[in-house]
C-alpha cells in the first residue's frame, strides 16, 4: 500500500545541513493502523509528509498503491494526493469558510458538481456528528470538533489512506480518546489505512497494529505494537517507553528469584500464576505490574518475586503455559 | 460667518475629490492586488519562489514608494498627458494617484498574505489543489480582512494625495483649499474644505472597519 525505499531528506540552513530522514525504508500494508513514534526532531513529521510528497525526498522512492509518486508529473501527483487524506495537529481549517464549506473544499478543488458535493458533505457531517455545526465557522468550535471537521474534510474525496500528523497532540485526554475511537472505527468500518505520527505512547497502544520507532532520521525498530512495546530491542524504544512511567525502580527483595512475566491475548485472563503457585508450592509477590491492551490484544506485564524450593519448575511450567518469563535476578 | 464660501463650488469640489478618490482607489486595487500577490508568491520559501522576479518587483515598488508624492506629481506630468491626454482636472490626477498608491497597497497586500498560516496552504496542497486554486480559494479569502483593511488605509492616504494633487491643478477640495483658503487668505473656505476632508476620512475609516469585521471569522 505505502512503500518508502531509501528515502533521504536533508534540510540546509545557515547553521549547516541536518539530515531529517536518513535512508528510510518503510512498508505499510493496506488496512493497517501504523504508528510512527519518536522524540521531536527524530524526523517522524518529515516522514509522514514524504508519503504525499508535501516534502520531496532528496533521494529514494515513494510508492502508494503501487504507483511511484516520486516519478509523477504535477497533475498526476495532484490526482494521487486526492486518494491520500491528511489531518494535522493544528487542524488547518480555513477561518474564512463555514464548517460545511471546509468539508466541501477537496471536492470543490476537484471540480465536482454542486449536487454531488452537497450529498457527500451531508453524509459525512451526519456520520461524524457535525450536522448542527454546518453553518458555523471553525473559530466557534472546540479542538475536538475542529479535528472532526479535519477528518471529515480528509474523507470527502474517499481516500484509501489517512495520514495523521500529531492529530491528537493538541487535544485533552478525553477528546484524544474520542478522536482515537473515531479513527479506530474508520479503520474497521471503511478499511482505511492509517499512518499515525505521535509522541504519545498511549495513542500507539490504543490504536496501532504496528509501530516504527524513529531516532535521528532513522527507523531503529519496527514491528507489531505488542512485540515492540513488550520486548523493546533498542535503547531509543526503551527510553521512549520509560517516559511517563514511575522513575523509582521496583523494589527488589534480598532473597528469592525476581522475574518479569508477560501475558498476551486471552492468557491474560487465565489464573495461571495462582494455579501454578498452588501446584508447585512456590509463593509469589507482585513487585510491579501493568495490565492493559494493545488495540484489541490484552496483555499483562508483571514483576514477580518467587520464593520456594521449586521456583525453577514453576518458571518452566509458566513458560509451558505460554507466559513469557525473563529472570531478572 | 462663511462669507467667501460658494456652496456650489464646494459641492463640485467635493464631488471631484470623491471621483478622484474612488477612480484611483479602484485602479490601485486592480493593479496593487496582483502586484502584492506576486511579491508574496515569489518570496523566499513561497509557492512560486523566484529570486530574480521578486528582487525586480521589490525594487520597483521601493523606488516608487520612496519618491515624495509632490515630486511624483511633477515627474509624472508627461506620462499623464500621454495616458489620458491632459494633466489637468480629475482625469489628469488619476495616473499619479495610482502610481503613488498602488505600490503602497501592494506591500499591504503582501503583508496580509504573509499572515496566512502555512499549514492551510499545505492542507490544500495535500488535497491536490493547484497553485492557482491555493491563491484564489485559500490565500485571498483567508487574507481578505487584511486586504480590506489595507484598502481602507490606502483610501485615506489617497484623500491626502488628492489634496496635494490640487497643486498641479487637479481640482477638488485640496485645490480649493490652496487657491482660496491659502493663496487668498479666505480662512472660512479653508475651514470648510478641511472639515469636509475630515468627514470623508472618518466615513472611510468607519465603513472600512465594518467591512473588515463582517468578513473576519477568527
Amino acid at each position: 500500500m505505502i512503500r518508502l525505499e531509501g528515502v533521504t531528506r536533508q534540510f540546509r540552513s545557515a547553521a549547516g545541513a541536518r539530515t531529517a530522514l536518513d535512508n528510510v525504508d518503510l512498508t505499510v500494508a493496506a488496512g493497517e493502523v501504523f504508528g510512527v513514534v519518536g522524540r521531536s526532531g527524530a524526523g517522524k513529521s518529515t516522514l509522514v509528509r514524504t508519503i504525499n510528497l508535501l516534502e520531496r525526498p532528496d533521494a529514494g522512492r515513494v510508492f502508494v498503491s503501487d504507483q511511484e509518486l516520486t516519478s509523477l508529473k504535477p497533475a498526476a501527483l495532484r490526482a494521487a494526493r486526492r486518494r491520500i487524506g491528511m489531518i494535522f495537529q493544528h487542524f488547518n481549517l480555513l477561518h474564512s469558510r463555514t464548517i460545511r464549506d471546509n468539508i466541501a473544499l477537496p471536492l470543490v478543488l476537484e471540480g465536482r458538481s454542486r449536487v454531488e458535493i452537497a450529498r457527500r458533505v451531508d453524509e459525512l457531517m451526519e456520520r461524524l456528528g457535525l450536522t448542527e455545526h454546518a453553518r458555523k465557522y471553525p473559530a466557534q468550535l472546540s479542538g475536538g470538533q475542529k479535528q472532526r471537521v479535519g477528518i471529515a474534510r480528509a474523507l470527502t474525496s474517499e481516500p484509501s489512506i489517512l495520514l495523521c500528523d500529531e492529530a491528537t497532540s493538541a487535544l485533552d485526554p478525553e477528546t484524544t480518546e474520542d478522536i482515537l475511537a473515531l479513527l479506530d472505527s474508520l479503520n474497521r468500518e471503511l478499511g482505511l489505512t492509517l499512518v499515525l505520527i505521535t509522541h504519545e505512547m498511549e495513542v500507539v497502544r490504543r490504536v496501532c497494529d504496528r509501530v516504527a520507532v524513529m531516532q535521528d532520521g532513522r527507523i531503529v525498530e519496527t514491528g507489531a505494537t505488542a512485540d515492540v512495546f513488550l520486548n523493546p530491542q533498542t535503547a531509543a524504544t526503551r527510553s521512549l517507553l520509560a517516559e511517563g512511567e514511575s522513575h523509582t525502580a521496583a523494589p527488589r527483595p534480598t532473597s528469592g528469584t525476581v522475574a518479569r512475566l508477560v501475558f498476551r491475548g486471552q492468557g491474560t485472563f487465565d489464573p495461571v500464576l495462582s494455579r501454578i503457585s498452588r501446584e508447585t508450592g512456590v509463593d509469589h509477590a507482585i513487585l510491579a505490574g501493568r495490565i492493559g491492551r494493545f488495540r484489541d490484544q490484552p496483555y499483562g506485564q508483571l514483576e514477580i518475586a518467587f520464593q520456594g524450593e521449586h521456583t525453577e519448575m514453576a518458571i518452566s511450567r509458566l513458560r509451558a503455559e505460554g507466559v513469557e518469563v525473563e529472570v531478572l535476578s | 460667518m462663511f462669507a467667501n464660501v460658494d456652496w456650489t463650488t464646494i459641492a463640485e469640489a467635493t464631488s471631484d475629490t470623491l471621483l478622484m478618490l474612488f477612480a484611483s482607489l479602484a485602479i490601485t486595487v486592480i493593479l496593487g492586488l496582483p502586484l502584492g500577490v506576486a511579491l508574496y508568491a515569489t518570496g523566499k520559501g513561497r509557492l512560486l519562489e523566484n529570486r530574480v522576479v521578486n528582487l525586480v518587483l521589490s525594487f520597483i515598488v521601493n523606488v516608487l514608494r520612496s519618491v515624495p508624492f509632490i515630486i511624483l506629481l511633477i515627474v509624472m506630468l508627461p506620462v499623464t498627458v500621454l495616458l489620458v491626454g491632459t494633466s489637468l482636472g480629475v482625469a489628469g490626477a488619476i495616473p499619479p494617484l495610482v502610481v503613488g498608491a498602488a505600490p503602497f497597497y501592494a506591500r499591504l497586500v503582501e503583508t496580509a498574505l504573509r499572515e496566512v498560516e502555512r499549514g492551510m496552504i499545505e492542507a490544500t496542497q495535500a488535497m491536490g489543489g493547484t497553485t492557482w486554486q491555493i491563491v484564489t480559494r485559500v490565500l485571498l479569502p483567508e487574507a481578505l480582512p487584511g486586504i480590506l483593511a489595507g484598502a481602507t488605509v490606502t483610501a485615506i492616504a489617497l484623500v491626502g494625495y488628492t489634496a496635494m494633487a490640487g497643486v498641479v491643478g487637479a481640482g477638488g477640495l485640496g485645490d480649493l483649499a490652496i487657491r482660496f483658503g491659502y493663496q487668498r487668505f479666505q480662512t472660512d473656505v479653508m475651514v470648510v474644505t478641511v472639515v469636509l476632508l475630515l468627514i470623508i476620512v472618518q466615513i472611510l475609516q468607519v465603513l472600512g472597519d465594518r467591512w473588515v469585521a463582517r468578513v473576519s471569522h477568527r
